[in-house]
């Protein structure tokens, strides 16, 4: 691979080729496919997931985030920065 | 009894056909003919029927896939049905428009196959000229049209030691993923295990190398590294257990419960042609045979770790034991644990006979994989 990638507030998070989010009817819960690995996200892993669309950069994604569930902004931000780093390690999320 | 879970992943073989003679090919010495192939609309049946049954992905594989003409569409099915795919092949028969339809079909994942480090060992390997040269430039083409790209290496003694060229090699082509198998001893690799079986200090040095890698590229390529059978102490979840999370189509349209299930005889599976997918996997006998737990003899039955690693690999336990219920002699409390020892340690030691290629030539009169180790060492040998 390129090298790891390093996600900052100005970023521009989205699911690199290769990898997937869909809805799994059979077993009623949402994945993130990626080549030969599974995840199943978490609540809060998922809807900010779903919005790392390629067109809204991290503090935007954190915006919407602290608006849409009335939440303290900075823990938000402490939490969606070190989800989007962690998949970024892991090869599922790209900017 | 409940219904079972239903499938995670199907693995569509989808011809046996192949360019490449690989010694360790996992594919049955009894290979199938172009003429006995699944057609088209068959296998985009099957693909919509996995997909309702409740499976996520698709392994397309063989034989070498791209030997079929109809693989965008096969391909093309499978994005439809909402499965992530995923095409194994050997890369010398494609071509860069192809990787691009492919692309262009939905295709999610590659992985190509590569059996050396350097294309003398790794085209001596597989029985294939020129073969190394086309698989570097396949890769390029794959990382051209941004599909995600695993290395696939089966590790065996005359590769083993090459390990860490591989790894280089893997970076040096934008990589993903590396996947790195030991050949496991059925089949076409059972005729050859005396060509293959690496000795310890092979595989120590081949440890030390994976974990400075894992290491050194972590957070940028994934690696996974499965440590062989015959040096284990428990079996692996074979297949995450047989019928639990997998299913096999054979070219001709036979559903197994892994790709080497056909290797324990005295085995019906069966066919797309014949029942409904959802039908085979949750009734079919084959699949019923060692489902979950309830088959198992002891020491399996009574292991606290039974529901960890299912009993390991049946096709395994019929190879080296002669009888598919019995435990995975990879597993130290099976009494015929010291037999796959002796087996690893005898021929690892001894001087690497020629390989026996996989192909339609050498295919045995009778399956000798089916003959028990455990017969095939008497005294007179």
């Amino acid at each position: 691979m390129s090298g790891a990638v390093t996600i900052t507030a100005d970023s521009v998070p989205r699911l690199p080729r290769g990898v997937k989010l869909q809805f799994d009817k059979t077993r009623d819960n949402w994945v993130m496919q990626a080549p030969e690995r599974l995840f199943v996200p978490d609540p809060i892993a998922l809807e900010v997931i779903k919005r790392c669309d390629g067109t809204a950069n991290v503090a935007a994604i954190i915006d919407d985030l602290a608006r849409t569930f009335n939440a303290e902004r900075a823990v938000i931000e402490r939490d969606v920065s070190a989800l989007l780093q962690d998949l970024a390690n892991k090869g599922v999320m790209t900017a | 009894m409940t219904a079972p879970e239903p499938p995670l992943a199907i693995l569509a073989e989808l011809t046996h056909r192949c360019p490449l003679q690989c010694p360790y090919c996992s594919n049955p010495v009894e290979l199938e003919r172009a003429r006995g192939e699944l057609d088209t609309e068959t296998w985009c049946r099957v693909i919509r029927e996995a997909a309702e049954l409740g499976a996520l992905q698709i392994h397309i594989s063989g034989g070498e896939p791209t030997a079929r003409k109809d693989l965008e569409e096969i391909v093309a099915a499978a994005s439809q049905a909402g499965l992530y795919s995923n095409l194994i092949t050997s890369a010398v028969l494609l071509t860069e428009a192809r990787v691009v339809a492919l692309a262009e079909a939905g295709l999610d994942h590659v992985q190509i196959s590569f059996q050396d480090s350097k294309a003398a060992g790794a085209d001596r390997i597989a029985g294939y000229k020129g073969g190394h040269e086309k698989k570097l430039e396949a890769a390029r083409w794959v990382r051209r049209a941004e599909l995600p790209l695993t290395l696939n290496l089966v590790v065996h003694r005359q590769n083993l030691d090459h390990l860490q060229e591989l790894f280089d090699m893997a970076v040096a082509m934008d990589a993903h993923r590396i996947e790195i198998a030991h050949v496991q001893y059925y089949g076409w690799a059972y005729e050859n295990r005396a060509a293959l079986l690496p000795s310890r200090a092979q595989l120590d040095r081949a440890t030390e190398v994976v974990e400075a890698m894992r290491e050194k590229l972590k957070g940028r390529m994934a690696i996974d590294y499965v440590v062989p059978d015959y040096y284990a102490r428990r079996p692996k979840a074979c297949m995450g257990g047989w019928a639990r999370r997998f299913l096999n189509i054979s070219p001709a349209g036979k559903v197994l419960p892994c790709h080497a299930a056909e290797t324990i005889t005295g085995m019906a599976f069966d066919s797309v042609l014949e029942r409904p997918l959802a039908d085979i996997w949750r009734n079919s006998e084959a699949f019923e045979r060692f489902r979950g737990t309830d088959w198992m003899p002891e020491p399996c039955r009574s292991c606290e770790r039974k529901e960890i690693d299912w009993g390991g690999c049946r096709c395994q336990a019929f190879a080296i034991t002669g009888e598919a219920a019995n435990t995975d002699p990879a597993c130290e409390l099976s009494p015929h644990h010291q037999v796959l020892l002796d087996l690893a340690g005898a021929e690892s030691g001894t001087a690497t006979p020629d390989f026996v290629y996989r192909n339609y030539r050498n295919i045995p009169e009778a399956p000798k994989s089916a003959t028990p180790v455990v017969t095939d060492r008497t005294p007179a040998e």
